[in-house]
């Protein structure tokens, strides 16, 4: 299965031309980048995991461009998104997030069912990945 | 404060108190020389006078009718400290291009409300006096509310921003549609409707307003049915799911009832009409938000008295009205789509919504800057004969911050209602994508659509069944103050 998380999921992967883009939207609104990991791809999984600080001081599209080819070369087989953040008044939140790095495999999830009272059920969602440990998901050739 | 007649000379206080019958505008309702507080209510009414009614007359008369006065003097009046309590029209227009109509601006004092009551609020300001005889026809047209006054409201239950970080949903318009056809289908058959839409892209999906709890589908065995849709469909994207489970009923108790079983079935957001009434969507705003979900507000009957250009209450003034009350969600026009809606005064309406503060805007139909201090933006939702081919047009006139529901545009589908809901997703994210880049997207709409379709068959099969739809009628409800053309 495909994750569809992130602004641009139903598209074909974006290149590094076309992130870069993306990026250069991001600073022309004065929104500054981060970059997050994960191997737990639940939707309620708010806190990936940060790749440093978010660059608030990077107003260059080649320099956050550098700091995702890092994560991807430190962290080659699990997810990783792009954010840029809007701390305007009366937003002070996200204003783009999209996914920059997928794991070569994505198992996807298992629906568990609880029966509960009065034919109610009781739904968890549960990604295959999280059977393994922390930091043993998405292996590929001994790689994390 | 003192008492003037319709040309503003003063009346001598003996005539204001003889017994009978006299002119609003002799009673203290006409003051053309009142400077409005910063505290006071401000309404803008269109107003269409009987004939021989001088227009003064006429906007004195709603002040007086909306406010303290009855049709004769009464002595009483004297034991109160009435010029407070008078709401003061302070200056009449005439309508441009029009014969007999007048924008008669009206202040109210704060003192005549009660905090946070849409109910009080409006039993003033649209009560006995749309029926007053000495008018042909009235129309509520805009309201400045005080932040003072906007501060006693709850307002959205969320907010737009609440709401797309509790969902994880960033950078683009979210997707919806209703399911369809809206009356018959069964609980389990429904459910399918539902998965299929949700798996194939669509965040959301949605009761129609009339579905309650009929003899075809009973209540709780469509929340059953849907919730194991919405679930198996984020099982199967890895995304947040959710389906506006309506609770519109006949009492505040059955709406209880069925919207805890909703949060206990782990629906994200519910839903209710605006039939239920001001107070019944205040209550179930308080309900949603201390219980966590998003409430999603259908504008069921509001055309019987908003689409009328001379008599009822603009739909601007009821956004912000709902904005107050507390809902999340309110459908405010495609621009588009198969239903009313002029361009400019939906984005008097979508402004209305969202913005934290706005600047009076003829243009736009927006009589009055409007200060909501940091009180929530509420999501517009935009539904009704909108397809994937609009997408350039729909996000330059409605924006990021909106529910774009394509129903028939995601369920009429050749390929099936997973497709439709893919079509729309990929129409939608190479938009945005495009205008991030820096393209011209709405000149370039249809090649952008075009280039996307190339890699996704189902928005190209879209394309092809809807792509040159359009519904140009001319709309009803415009602003008086048009744009002056520029050529390019």
């Amino acid at each position: 299965m495909r994750i569809t998380q992130g602004t641009f999921s139903f598209l074909p992967d974006l290149t590094d031309e076309e992130i870069t883009k993306q990026i250069q939207y991001a600073l022309d609104n004065g929104w500054p980048c981060s970059v997050e990991f994960t191997d737990d791809p639940h939707p309620r999984n708010t806190y990936w995991e940060m790749w440093g600080l978010p660059m608030f001081d990077l107003t260059d599209a080649a320099g956050v461009l550098a700091e995702v080819n890092e994560c991807r070369k430190a962290k080659p087989e699990h997810y990783i998104r792009l954010n840029a953040y809007n701390a305007n008044y009366g937003k002070q939140t996200v204003a783009l997030s999209f996914i920059v790095q997928r794991p070569s495999e994505e198992p996807g999830f298992r629906v568990e069912r609880q029966e509960w009272h009065d034919r109610a059920i009781r739904y968890t969602l549960h990604p295959y990945a999280a059977d393994k440990p922390h930091g043993q998901r998405y292996q590929q050739n001994g790689q994390q | 404060m003192a008492d003037t007649d319709v040309n503003g000379s003063k009346k001598k206080k003996a005539d204001r108190w003889s017994a009978g019958v006299i002119p609003y505008a002799e009673m203290g309702y006409w003051l053309p020389d009142y400077e409005p507080k910063d505290t006071d209510i401000l309404a803008a009414f269109r107003v269409t006078p009987q004939p021989g009614v001088p227009p003064e007359e006429a906007g004195a008369a709603v002040a007086g009718e909306s406010s303290t006065a009855t049709w004769t003097v009464v002595w009483t009046d004297r034991l109160t400290n009435y010029d407070t309590y008078q709401a003061k029209c302070y200056k009449v227009e005439p309508v441009p291009n029009s014969d007999n109509q007048y924008i008669a601006y009206i202040a109210y004092h704060i003192d005549l409300f009660e905090e946070g009551s849409i109910a009080n609020m409006t039993s003033s300001i649209i009560g006995n006096v749309f029926g007053f005889k000495a008018l042909k026809a009235l129309r509520l047209e805009d309201m400045r509310i005080p932040l003072h006054y906007v501060k006693t409201f709850q307002g959205p239950a969320h907010g737009i921003i609440m709401e797309r970080e509790y969902l994880d949903k960033f950078g683009r318009p979210l997707l919806g549609a209703t399911t369809k056809p809206k009356l018959g289908l069964s609980a389990r058959n429904y459910g399918r409707v539902v998965y299929e839409a949700l798996r194939g892209g669509l965040d959301f999906t949605k009761d129609d307003e009339n579905i309650n709890s009929q003899p075809f589908m009973r209540w709780r065995d469509r929340y059953l049915y849907t919730m194991e849709a919405v679930n198996r469909a984020a099982a199967a994207t890895g995304e947040v799911k959710g389906h506006y489970l309506n609770v519109t009923a006949a009492t505040m108790e059955d709406m209880y009832e069925r919207a805890e079983f909703a949060k206990e079935l782990g629906s994200v957001i519910i839903m209710i009409d605006l039939t239920i009434g001001y107070t019944a969507i205040q209550s179930m705003a308080k309900w949603a938000r201390a219980n966590g979900l998003i409430l999603h507000l259908h504008r069921a009957g509001y055309a019987t008295y908003a689409r009328q250009k001379n008599h009822g209450v603009n739909f601007r003034v009821l956004a912000k009205w709902m904005r107050l009350a507390g809902v999340d969600h309110i459908h405010s026009g495609t621009v588009v789509g198969k239903l009313e809606g002029d361009p400019n005064a939906i984005s008097g309406y979508y402004d209305t919504l969202r913005l934290g503060k706005l600047k009076a805007n003829p243009v736009k139909g927006l009589f009055f800057d409007q200060d909501w201090g940091s009180m929530p933006g509420v999501m517009p939702v935009a539904s009704g004969g909108i397809h994937a081919g609009q997408m350039h047009d729909l996000l330059h006139y409605l924006g990021e911050d909106v529910v774009l529901q394509f129903g028939g545009g995601t369920i009429g589908h050749p390929m099936g209602i997973a497709a439709g809901a893919t079509a729309n997703r990929v129409a939608l994210e190479a938009m945005i994508k495009a205008r991030n880049e820096g393209r011209d997207y709405r000149k370039e709409g249809d090649d952008i659509l075009k280039a996307a379709a190339k890699k996704s068959r189902e928005l190209d099969i879209a394309l092809s069944t809807w792509g040159d739809i359009t519904f140009n009628y001319e709309s009803t409800d415009v602003p008086d103050v048009v744009e002056t053309p520029t050529s390019v």
